[in-house]
C-alpha cells in the first residue's frame, strides 16, 4: 500500500478564509495577460500568422519545409527579389510581419482566436492537417478574418463545412485528383492493375485515399479485385506483418497514401522484401523522399507529389528560382509542402498587388476567382464561388540515374485539373462511381 | 450533507457573477481560453476527485469524448441543438457506460487502474478513427447551441454560452464539493491512506469506488458537451491518452486540495502554453516541462498553495488542532 | 497454413522489438518504483544517434559490417550520457515523492528531451538502411524475410537472457533484488540503495536507446517516434506483470502475436487490438501475467 503524505488537511483549514482570493487571483491574471501589446504596428506592415506543425510527427515531412518555405518568401517577398511578376517589394506595398505558431495544439481554435485578437493579425495562412481545417473554417468566418488554407486535403470544407465562404480560401487542391490521376496513370502507362492492394494509415486521410483509389481503379478497369486492404496505426513505423500479408496476397499494384517517416519506413522495409519487385507501388505524395533516399528508392516506383509540386513541376524562371533560392538557404530541395505554402503567399501577393492595399475587403475581392502563377505553373481559384483553388496535377516513375547519382523521374504524365477534379457542386466520390462525369481530358 | 455553504461554496458563488462579467470586460480571445479552459477544466476535476480515493485515471477523456460525441451526434443526426438536451444526452451516455465500465474498474487499483482505465478509452479511440460515418479523425461539427426554442446568433450566442457554461461549471463544483465532504469523500479518503481498514470498519471500498468513478465520469461529459460546443468541432483526439494525460498532469500540478483549484490550474497552464509558444514556437515544449518541473519542485502540493501559503503559519496550529472538512 | 506462419513470424519480429523496448521500462518500474514516460524520450535519443552515426559512418563509403558494431556503442553512449544526466540531475532529489507525481516528473523529462533531440537533429528525418539490408533475405515458405529481423529476435533473446541470468546469478543481481524486496531494510542492511537506483536508471536508459538505436535502420527516425512507443511498452509491461523480466517478454509475445493475426486476419482492428488485448488480460489477471507477489501492509 502506497503511503502518501496527507496533502490537503491544513490546506483546506487554510483556504477557508481565502477562498474569496480565489477571483481577485484569477481577475488580477487575467488583467496582467489583457494588458495592451504593440497593436499599433506600422502603416507598411502586413502582420500574417502563419500555422503550421512545428512539433510532432507531422513537423519534418510538412510543417518545417512550409515554415521554411514561408520564412524565404516573406525575406523575398519584402526584398522584391522574387522573378517578375514578383519583382515589387511587399504585398500591395506593405511589409510582410510573420508570427509562426505551432499547429500541434489542443486548443486549435483558441489559439487562433488569439492570433486574430490578441495579434491582431491582417490574415493567417495556415493549416495542414483536415481535422484543423475542419474545425478552423467557420470560426474564420465567424471571426470574419481573411484565412487561406495552405495545405489540407479534405473535400468537404467547401462541400460540407462552410458551403457559403466568405473570408476562408483554400489554395491548394483537394485530396481526390491525387488518387484518381494515380489510377489513371497506371491506365496510360499500360500497368496491369487487376488485383490492388492497399496500405494506408488509419486516419481519415488513409482512409479517404484508398478510398477514392479503390473506386477509381474499379471504374478504370471493370473487373478488378482488392487484394488485401491494409491500415495499421498513423506512425506505427513497423510493417513487418503488413508487408507479409501484401507478399502473400500478391497484387499487381499497390497503393500508399503514407506520408513522411511512415513512408520511408515502408520503402525500407518493403524494398529489402521485395514489394517493390513484385508488384507496381503507387505512392501519392512519394516525392517528398526521392532525393533522400536516392538508390534506396527502387526504381519503377510511381510517384505523386499532391500536385505538379517538386520534381514534377514544369520548367519555369519562377521555379527554377525557387529551387535554387531554397536550396541555398536550408541544403535540401523544396518538397510539396514548401510549394503549397510558396503558392499561397504569391496568390496573397498577387491578389493585394491588384488591389493595391493590404485591406481585408479588398484582398478577398482580388483574391475570389483569381488566377496566378505559382512555381509549380497556374493555379485558379475556380471552385466553391471562387475560394477553392484547382490545378493541374502529375505522375511520374522513379528511376536512379546510377551515373550522375541523381534521382530523376521519367514517364511524366500531366492531367488536366478538369480531368480529375469533380465539376463543381458534384461530390467526389460520387462524381468517381458515376463514372467521372464531365470529366474533360486531354 | 452539509446544510450551510462553506468557504469554498461560497468563494465559488462570489466568483459566479465576477467570472461572468469578464466576458464583457476582457478581450475575447482571453475569455476564449477562459471557457474552454472551463469544459477540460471539469474533466481535470473529474480526475481529482478519483485522485482523492488515491485512483489516477489515465483514460478520464473516455468520458469528455463520449459527452462531446453524445452531444454531437443527436445534433448531426437527429438535429436537436438544445443545449439541455445535449448536456442530458451526454449525462445518460457517461452514466451508463461508467455504470457498466465501472464494475469492472472499482476491482482496479493504482498503476493497474490507470492502465484500464487507458486501455478502455484507446479502444472508443481506435473505433472512432475507424468510423467514416463520424468523420474518422477529422471527426465533425456541430451546431450553434439554442436554448429551449431561443437561438441566438453572433455575439448574443457566444455570450449566452459562455455565461450559461459558467454557471454549469460552479454548479458542478459545488455539486462535488458536497460531494467530497460527503460519507463517501470520507470513505476515498480513508481508501487512499488505507483500504484494508476500510474494509474491516464494515464499508465496501468496491461501492465507494464506484460512484466516484460514476460522478467522475459525468462531470467529464459535461465538460465535453461544454467544450465541444464552444468549440464547434468534436474528434477522437478527445479519447487520445495524450488528452487524457494532460488531465491528469493539470490536477497534479493545480494540487488536489481544492476544488477550484483543477479549474484555475487548467487555465493558467493553458496560458503558460500559449506563451511558450508565442515565446519560442519550436521549442515551447521545453519551456512547458520546464515549468512543470519548477511546480513540482517548488509547489509540491500544486499552484494552489501559492494561494495558501500566505496564510499558513498562521494557521497551522489552527488547522492542525481541527481536522478540516472536504479535504 | 501460409497465414499461420506468416503470422507466427511476424508475430515474433514485432514482440523481439517490443521487448526491446519495453524492458528498460519494466527494468526501472521494478526496482525504483518509476513509471518512466522519459523511456520514449531515450528510445528517440537512441534511435537518432545510431542513423545519425551510421550515416556519418557509410559516408566514408568503408564497409557496412563495422555499422553493427556502431549500432551499440551509439545506444550504449546515448543511454549512458542521458540517463546519468536525467537521474543524478533532476530524479535524484525527487526520490521518495508519490508515485504519481513521479510520473508527471518524467512526462515533463520528457517533453525537454523531445525538444533537446529537435535542437541537436533538427526536424529532418534520419535513414540508415544500410544495415537492415546487409545480410539480404531468407523465404520462410515462399515469403522473403530480412535476416535482419532475425538478428532482431536474437538480440531481443540474448538481452532477456543476460539480464535474467545477472539478476538472478551474480552478487549485484541479487543484491538489486533485495533492494525491489524492500529497500529501507536493505538500506539498513549497508546496501548503498542511491548507487543501485543511479546503476538501474542508467542501464534502463541504456536499453530504451538500444531499442532505438537497433529499429533504426529500419525506420526512418524522425520528430515523434519517442512518444508512440511510450503507450505501446506500457501495455506490454503491464500485460506481463509491471517490474517483471519474464512478464515483459511474455507481455511482448502476446502483444506481437495479436497484432500480427489482426493484421492477417481483419486489419481494420490493427488500430486497437493491443488495447483490447490488454483489457481482456487485465480483467482475468488484474495484475497482470507475472505480477510480483506484494506483502499486505495493514
Amino acid at each position: 500500500m502506497r503511503k502518501s503524505p496527507r496533502t490537503g488537511a491544513k490546506m483546506d483549514a487554510i483556504f477557508k478564509n481565502t477562498t474569496s482570493l480565489f477571483a481577485a487571483a484569477a481577475i488580477g491574471i487575467m488583467g496582467t495577460l489583457a494588458l495592451p501589446t504593440d497593436a499599433n504596428a506600422e502603416d507598411k506592415k502586413v502582420k500574417v500568422g502563419f500555422v503550421t506543425f512545428l512539433s510532432g510527427g507531422a513537423a519534418g515531412p510538412f510543417g518545417v519545409p512550409a515554415r521554411n518555405a514561408a520564412e524565404l518568401m516573406i525575406q523575398s517577398i519584402n526584398a522584391g527579389s522574387i522573378p517578375a511578376p514578383y519583382n515589387t517589394a511587399g504585398v500591395g506595398g506593405a511589409m510582410i510581419d510573420p508570427i509562426f505558431v505551432d499547429e500541434n495544439s489542443k486548443q486549435k481554435n483558441a489559439d487562433y482566436l488569439k492570433l486574430v485578437e490578441k495579434d491582431g493579425v491582417d490574415m493567417v495562412v495556415g493549416y495542414i492537417s483536415s481535422g484543423s481545417c475542419k474545425a478552423i473554417a467557420p470560426e474564420a468566418e465567424k471571426a470574419q478574418k481573411l484565412t487561406i488554407l495552405f495545405d489540407c486535403g479534405t473535400p468537404q470544407i467547401f462541400e460540407e463545412i462552410v458551403t457559403d465562404p466568405k473570408y476562408t480560401f483554400r489554395t491548394g487542391g483537394h485530396a481526390t485528383m491525387d488518387n484518381v490521376a494515380a489510377a489513371r496513370y497506371l491506365a496510360q502507362t499500360g500497368a496491369s492493375a487487376q488485383n490492388v492492394a492497399g496500405i494506408n494509415q488509419n486516419y481519415a486521410w488513409g482512409q479517404d485515399s484508398w478510398r477514392d483509389f479503390s473506386a477509381s481503379i474499379a471504374q478504370i478497369n471493370k473487373g478488378s479485385a482488392v487484394a488485401t486492404e491494409q491500415f495499421p496505426k498513423i506512425y506505427a513505423g513497423q510493417y513487418g506483418a503488413e508487408i507479409s500479408a501484401l507478399l502473400t496476397s500478391k497484387p499487381d499494384v499497390v497503393h500508399s497514401s503514407f506520408w513522411g517517416g511512415d513512408m520511408e519506413a515502408f520503402i525500407i522495409q518493403g524494398s529489402a522484401r521485395g514489394v517493390f519487385e513484385r508488384s507496381k507501388v503507387v505512392l501519392t505524395t512519394g516525392e517528398t523522399a526521392m532525393h533522400r533516399l536516392g538508390a534506396q528508392m527502387p526504381d519503377g516506383t510511381i510517384l505523386g507529389a499532391r500536385g505538379p509540386h517538386g520534381d514534377l513541376a514544369p520548367e519555369s524562371a519562377l521555379n527554377t528560382w525557387f529551387r535554387k533560392a531554397y536550396f541555398d538557404r536550408f541544403g535540401t530541395l523544396p518538397t510539396y509542402p514548401s510549394y503549397k505554402m510558396a503558392q499561397a503567399l504569391l496568390g496573397v501577393k498577387t491578389a493585394a498587388d491588384k488591389a493595391g492595399s493590404t485591406d481585408q475587403d479588398a484582398v478577398i475581392g482580388a483574391l475570389k476567382g483569381l488566377e496566378w502563377e505559382g512555381p509549380s505553373g497556374k493555379v485558379s481559384m475556380a471552385l466553391a464561388n471562387g475560394h477553392q483553388a484547382i490545378q493541374d496535377t502529375a505522375y511520374g516513375t522513379y528511376k536512379y540515374d546510377k551515373d550522375a547519382g541523381k534521382a530523376t523521374l521519367v514517364d511524366v504524365v500531366r492531367f488536366k485539373a478538369e480531368c480529375v477534379n469533380p465539376p463543381a457542386g458534384v461530390n467526389s466520390i460520387d462524381w468517381i462511381n458515376g463514372g467521372f462525369q464531365g470529366a474533360s481530358c486531354e | 450533507m452539509t446544510k450551510s455553504l462553506d468557504r469554498t461554496e461560497l468563494g465559488l458563488i462570489i466568483a459566479l457573477p465576477i467570472l461572468i462579467c469578464i466576458a464583457f470586460v476582457l478581450p475575447k480571445w482571453i475569455v476564449n481560453y477562459v471557457q474552454v479552459s472551463m469544459g477540460t477544466g471539469l474533466v481535470a476535476l473529474g480526475v481529482m476527485i478519483q485522485m482523492r480515493a488515491g485512483l489516477v485515471s489515465f483514460g478520464q477523456g473516455l468520458y469528455f469524448c463520449v459527452g462531446g460525441y453524445a452531444a454531437g451526434m443527436m445534433a448531426k443526426f437527429l438535429g436537436v441543438s438544445d443545449l439541455f438536451v445535449l448536456l442530458a444526452i451526454g449525462i445518460l451516455a457517461a452514466f451508463v457506460l461508467s455504470t457498466i465500465l465501472g464494475f469492472l474498474l472499482r476491482r482496479y487499483r493504482e498503476i493497474f487502474y490507470a492502465m484500464l482505465s487507458l486501455a478502455v478509452s484507446m479502444i472508443l479511440f481506435g473505433l472512432l478513427s475507424s468510423t467514416e460515418e463520424l468523420g474518422s479523425t477529422d471527426g465533425f461539427n456541430l451546431p450553434t447551441a439554442t436554448y429551449l426554442g431561443w437561438a441566438p446568433e453572433g455575439e448574443t450566442a457566444r455570450l449566452t454560452l459562455y455565461t450559461i457554461t459558467c454557471i454549469v461549471v460552479i454548479g458542478c463544483a459545488i455539486a462535488l464539493n458536497r460531494f467530497l465532504k460527503g460519507p463517501i469523500g470520507y470513505i476515498n479518503e480513508a481508501i487512499r491512506e488505507n483500504e484494508l481498514r476500510v474494509e474491516y470498519l464494515g464499508t465496501s471500498a468496491h461501492k465507494a469506488v464506484h460512484i466516484t468513478y460514476i460522478l467522475a465520469a459525468v462531470v467529464s461529459a459535461i465538460g465535453g458537451v461544454l467544450w465541444a460546443l464552444a468549440l464547434g468541432h468534436v474528434d477522437p483526439e478527445m479519447t487520445n491518452w495524450t488528452t487524457s494525460g494532460q488531465f491528469v498532469f493539470v490536477s497534479i500540478l493545480s494540487g488536489i486540495g481544492n476544488i477550484a483549484a483543477p479549474l484555475l490550474g487548467t487555465f493558467i497552464l493553458e496560458i503558460v502554453r500559449v506563451y511558450a509558444v508565442e515565446f519560442s514556437p519550436n521549442t515551447w515544449q521545453m519551456i512547458l516541462g520546464t515549468v512543470m518541473l519548477l511546480i513540482i519542485i517548488f509547489l509540491p502540493k500544486g499552484l494552489w498553495s501559492l494561494l495558501t501559503r500566505k496564510k499558513k503559519t498562521k494557521q497551522e496550529k489552527l488547522a492542525a488542532s481541527a481536522p478540516a472538512a472536504g479535504e | 497454413m501460409l497465414t499461420a506462419i506468416a503470422i507466427a513470424v511476424d508475430g515474433l519480429g514485432f514482440a523481439a522489438w517490443l521487448f526491446l523496448s519495453s524492458v528498460g521500462l519494466t527494468l526501472i518500474y521494478g526496482v525504483m518504483r518509476i513509471l518512466n514516460i522519459a523511456h520514449g524520450g531515450f528510445y528517440a535519443l537512441g534511435a537518432y544517434s545510431s542513423a545519425w552515426a551510421i550515416g556519418l559512418y557509410t559516408a566514408t563509403g568503408s564497409t557496412t559490417a563495422l555499422t553493427f558494431l556502431i549500432i551499440p556503442l551509439a545506444a550504449l553512449a546515448a543511454g549512458v550520457v542521458s540517463g546519468l544526466i536525467v537521474e543524478r540531475g533532476i530524479l535524484k532529489f525527487m526520490y521518495g515523492r508519490d508515485e504519481v507525481l513521479m510520473v508527471l516528473v518524467t512526462y515533463a523529462i520528457f517533453l525537454i528531451l523531445e525538444d533537446v533531440t529537435k535542437l541537436i537533429w533538427g526536424t529532418e528525418s534520419y535513414v540508415a538502411w544500410q544495415p537492415a539490408f546487409y545480410f539480404g533475405t531468407i523465404d520462410v515458405f515462399g515469403i522473403p524475410y530480412t535476416v535482419y529481423k532475425f538478428l532482431i529476435i536474437a538480440v531481443a533473446l540474448i538481452v532477456g537472457l543476460v539480464l535474467f541470468l545477472g539478476l538472478n546469478r551474480t552478487r549485484v543481481g541479487k543484491l538489486l533484488l533485495v533492494v525491489i524486496e524492500d529497500r529501507e531494510i536493505s538500506g539498513a542492511l549497508g546496501i548503498n540503495v542511491t548507487r543501485f537506483f543511479t546503476i538501474t536508471f542508467v542501464i534502463g536508459a541504456t536499453l530504451g536507446a538500444l531499442g532505438g538505436a537497433i529499429t533504426a535502420p529500419e525506420i526512418s527516425v524522425s520528430p515523434g517516434i519517442g512518444a508512440e512507443i511510450i503507450v505501446l511498452s506500457f501495455a506490454v509491461i503491464v500485460i506481463g506483470g509491471m517490474g517483471s523480466i519474464g512478464g515483459a517478454m511474455l507481455g511482448a509475445i502476446i502483444v506481437g502475436f495479436a497484432r500480427a493475426a489482426s493484421v492477417h486476419l481483419y486489419p481494420p482492428a490493427e488500430l486497437f487490438s493491443i488495447y483490447l488485448v490488454m483489457a481482456a488480460v487485465l480483467a482475468v489477471k488484474p495484475y497482470g501475467l507475472f505480477a510480483l507477489a506484494e506483502s499486505r501492509k495493514i
